[in-house]
């Protein structure tokens, strides 16, 4: 058995049992972040925090929330809304966090493209970060489910339609999916689950793996340089702060981390508080009606790129093309064939690409919210044409760059 | 000796393991099936002798919406024989009865009975008064639902004589 002495305080009682000045050591004061990086580098940071308030803004919601196709829609826009006191406050900040998660997690992954921080090293960065995007877009699908209003109904019926797989006709997977012919109280109870117990466990886990991808290759930096950290710490440990590339975690790295968590967290109140109508969207302030198809369907704006991907095509290639939209992002540390990590503005061709695929999901965006007619869904079609044509030749413009 | 023990023994885990592996799989999967009492939401019927030709009328069967359209004569007359052969005939009527779900991604089209076709708002798909595609993304007809003709009504979800025939012919979707 460890042999344990007689404490002499809290600390050290507790550092004999859990080495917590290890673990900070560890953690913080000996985890080493290079100096020459830019605000975009604490998108993580602003990223974790808010999955912080979406946590809580939850929890709140799910004491008065109903998982029953009769109360749901009253128990959100009734109970909730007029009954419980600020009800409405954890409901409005959910909802906007929700959104603007994803605004901040689509800047988190340009970063990285433009600064090529997914490869030497970092893929496992990259992928698993892929993973977590994918575990937020199921998170968010299966949260507006449940205000069980007109379009998380039909929202329900077109996405889980998408697991028929065209003329595959697999509708006993979508049955099987939705637990019944319509999605009804099965299909709501199961994505309630899902909502608050199985996708956030994975978030959970994902996020671990996130933040262990990042150990060992360390984050990068502004200019791509390959920094020796283990010398680079020395020189800060010995005092040398000022001549040293790199700073501590915490607090050092942290501190300006936070500042620019509360510089978002302002943006953040501003919209739960002046214009949280952009992320609640009109029709599913009516309840859900399964005779009744709204007008027009979209889906929220983070979306609406993929979405837009999938329509403008006949049923079998809009699915294809759905779907390696979907897994594309993923590989791009393979198709990207260039041994340049640097940031995109020394890269030539790859910056022109940078800009043509930003510009390019823009106008997705904005055309998967217009009606499919006329000029928009011309636009639209070519907009799904390029995005494709962008990654088929994206291993062929980056194979002879020149080494920077 | 110790060797192959602990090799017996990680190949006997390794059985368990896996046997129990498939059974959980096998209940997780089932938990996940629809319910006996949704399954047995049965069979509709609907009486055709009060629709009005060229009027939609939306009946719900096993949660789904049923186009039912009562041709007029002019529209009976003007048919290809594509479209003729999906007609549901009831008492010398000619009657259009199906899914009202989009084969695309299953939104509702509705109806427009000055230009006798169904149009969908979500992807743009337009269908004809038999709910034959006509316009892109749909990539096939509206779905003919099992039915039996029974006097004047007909039962939804009992393949009757008449279903059958479609059935046989290819025209059901």
């Amino acid at each position: 058995m460890a042999h344990f002495t007689k404490a002499t305080s809290l600390h050290d009682w507790l550092n004999q049992r859990l080495a917590i000045d290890t673990l900070r050591r560890v953690m913080a004061t000996e985890y080493w972040i290079p100096k020459n990086i830019n605000f975009l580098w604490a998108m993580g940071m602003v990223l974790a925090f808010t999955f912080g308030i979406l946590l809580v803004s939850g929890i709140f919601l799910l004491m008065y929330y109903q998982p029953n196709v009769d109360l749901a829609f009253d128990s959100v826009n009734y109970t909730i809304m007029r009954e419980v006191e600020f009800g409405w406050l954890w409901r409005h900040v959910h909802a906007v966090a929700a959104s603007v998660v994803f605004l901040i997690i689509y800047i988190h992954m340009l970063t990285g493209i433009y600064y090529g921080s997914y490869k030497k090293g970092r893929e496992m960065i990259w992928i698993s970060g892929m993973l977590l995007f994918v575990a937020f877009s199921a998170e968010a699908f299966s949260g507006y489910m449940l205000p069980w209003g007109q379009m998380s109904y039909w929202a329900g019926m077109v996405i889980t339609n998408l697991f028929s797989l065209g003329s595959l006709e697999l509708n006993g997977l979508v049955e099987w999916i939705r637990g019944d012919y319509v999605p009804g109280q099965a299909f709501l109870d199961r994505f309630f689950m899902l909502h608050v117990l199985l996708i956030p466990l994975f978030i959970l886990g994902l996020i671990g793996l996130h933040f262990g991808a990042l150990r060992i290759p360390h984050v990068n930096n502004q200019d791509g340089e390959e920094i020796d950290f283990e010398e680079e710490a020395a020189k800060y440990k010995a005092g040398k702060k000022r001549e040293s590339k790199v700073i501590a975690f915490a607090n050092d790295f942290l501190s300006k981390d936070m500042f620019v968590v509360s510089i978002f967290l302002i943006f953040f109140f501003y919209l739960v508080f002046w214009h949280y109508d952009f992320a609640m969207d009109p029709i599913n302030f009516d309840p859900a009606d399964g005779l009744k198809t709204p007008p027009h369907i979209y889906p929220e704006w983070y979306f609406l790129w993929s979405y837009e991907i999938l329509r403008p095509f006949p049923k079998d290639p809009g699915l294809i093309a759905f779907g390696f939209a979907q897994v594309i992002f993923f590989l791009l540390p393979f198709l990207d064939r260039s041994p340049n990590a640097v940031p995109a503005s020394r890269r030539g061709k790859f910056f022109i690409w940078f800009w043509v695929m930003v510009v390019d999901m823009i106008v997705l965006t904005a055309m998967g919210k217009l009606p499919p007619q006329g000029i928009y869904s011309t636009i639209g079609l070519v907009a799904a044409v390029v995005f494709i044509a962008l990654w088929v030749a994206l291993p062929f413009i980056t194979k002879n760059e020149k080494q920077v | 000796m110790e060797n192959s023990r602990r090799g017996f023994m990680g190949k006997a885990f390794g059985a368990v393991a896996g046997v129990g592996a498939v059974g959980a799989l096998y209940a997780m999967k089932k938990t996940w099936d629809p319910l006996p009492s949704v399954k047995a939401a049965g069979f509709t019927t609907v009486d055709l002798s009060a629709v009005e030709p060229n009027k939609l009328v939306i009946e719900k069967w096993r949660g789904k919406p049923i186009f039912i359209l009562k041709k007029t004569p002019e529209m009976v007359a003007k048919q290809t024989k594509e479209e003729t052969a999906r007609d549901v005939i009831v008492d010398g009527e000619h009657y259009l009865v199906c899914i009202g779900l989009c084969t695309h991604l299953g939104c509702i089209p509705a109806y427009r009975s000055a230009k006798e076709d169904f149009k969908c708002a979500c992807h743009g798909g337009e269908f004809d008064s038999s709910g034959i595609n006509t316009k892109a993304p749909p990539p096939s007809p509206l779905v003919i639902p099992p039915f039996k003709i029974q006097g004047k009504s007909v039962v939804l979800g009992e393949e009757g004589p008449e279903y059958k025939k479609m059935k046989e012919a290819g025209v059901l979707a």
